[in-house]
């Protein structure tokens, strides 16, 4: 049975809108150990998580889910995940200015955590192919000090962890096929097509991911 | 891709999930327990104190019990740190009220300001109990006691304030 002092104690708790900010203290305090935002790109929508040395992860969250993103870096980076927008601000706006055709590399500092051993390698030397060059995947497995090793650059590129920054996109089949991508063929066509690769769609006729 | 495992024992959730979930019950109870106006600091340093002891938890299964525990604790801080500074009774209640903006602004105020004077083990298990929908249990355990001492402390409450409480 309720009173009716505890039916007003119930009614009459205090409300609280909007909550103070978490993050901000938080990394002030150093505890902020990965910090996440997400935004909207011409490639859909995007996840970008930031740790104090830089860049981990840019993943596609129509492609993996946020919640499986975010429990992934939990447990192979750190469980002190908070959303902290600002502290993308860099990133988000290289990336802006990259899809506006207004910026060539990316100059954002990364952490390379999330990689390890030989698929680092490919993907450190991914890194350096400049805008509008590309590779093949066996120059890459070259780079990486194994020439043989094709398909396991392949499988290097396809873990990539920080994609359209490290522009695994730029690698292709030596027979000039585009090879493939995580996250969709049509993604590495439309990045290429922003650096204006041979008879690729340019920047001007996106419209999202519709086009095969 | 390939990476270490942090933590072997307990599996943490992303910390984000926690606030999302109990973000806004964990403000709720500050309010009650410290009022409007110190309620944003004592929420701050909540989760700030429960971020810091996060990665070492050996406990996942209960982790709203455990972020109020981390709440409770900043309460009695605060009061004591209150005792300190000796504030003059009377004064507390005065800034609350021009912040509420809701319909039923000066009753609600009137009665919650009434809880904040009770004493601070009732007035703490008042506030889980009516203002995040508590049960004994969980109130037990997170002010530490037995849930009989969790439901003697609600019941007091409640006798207290009806002796002067007349909506």
């Amino acid at each position: 049975m309720m009173t009716e002092l505890e039916h007003d104690l119930r009614r009459l708790a205090p409300v609280s809108d909007p909550l103070p900010d978490v993050s901000e203290p938080a990394a002030a305090a150093q505890l902020l150990d990965v910090a996440y935002a997400t935004l909207d790109s011409p490639l859909g929508r995007l996840l970008l998580a930031t740790t104090p040395t830089g860049l981990a992860r840019l993943a596609y969250l129509d492609y993996e889910g946020e919640d499986a993103v975010l429990e992934h870096l939990a447990t192979t980076l750190s469980p002190r995940i908070l959303a902290a927008p600002r502290r993308l601000d860099e990133p988000r706006r290289e990336l802006d200015e990259y899809f506006a055709g207004a910026r060539r590399s990316f100059e954002v500092p990364l952490d390379w955590r999330l990689t390890r051993g030989f698929a680092r390698r490919v993907l450190q030397a991914t890194a350096k192919i400049p805008f509008g060059a590309t590779a093949t995947y066996k120059q890459m497995a070259a780079e990486a000090g194994s020439p043989r090793a094709s398909r396991a650059a392949g499988n290097a590129l396809g873990s990539n962890p920080i994609p359209i920054v490290v522009p695994c996109h730029r690698i292709l089949h030596s027979g000039g096929g585009l090879g493939g991508y995580t996250g969709g063929i049509e993604r590495k066509r439309l990045l290429l097509g922003v650096e204006g690769y041979g008879g690729l769609k340019r920047p001007e006729a996106y419209s999202g991911l519709k086009q095969p | 891709m390939a990476a270490r495992n942090v933590s072997s024992a307990v599996r943490l959730p992303p910390f984000q999930t926690l606030l999302d979930a109990h973000g806004r019950d964990v403000h709720r109870f500050l309010v009650a327990s410290v009022g409007r106006i110190d309620a944003d600091d004592c929420y701050q340093e909540t989760w700030i104190a429960a971020l810091r002891a996060y990665p070492k938890l050996k406990d996942a299964s209960n982790l709203r019990s455990w972020i109020f525990t981390v709440a409770h604790r900043k309460v009695i801080d605060h009061i004591r740190a209150r005792r300190r500074v000796a504030v003059p009774v009377g004064v507390v209640p005065e800034a609350a009220t021009e912040t509420a903006t809701e319909a039923p602004a000066t009753t609600d105020e009137e009665l919650w300001a009434r809880v904040r004077e009770l004493p601070a083990k009732q007035r703490t298990a008042l506030a889980l109990r009516y203002v995040v929908d508590a049960g004994y249990d969980e109130i037990s355990s997170v002010m530490g006691t037995s849930e009989d001492a969790a439901r003697r402390n609600v019941h007091e409450a409640l006798k207290r304030l009806r002796t002067e409480y007349q909506p």
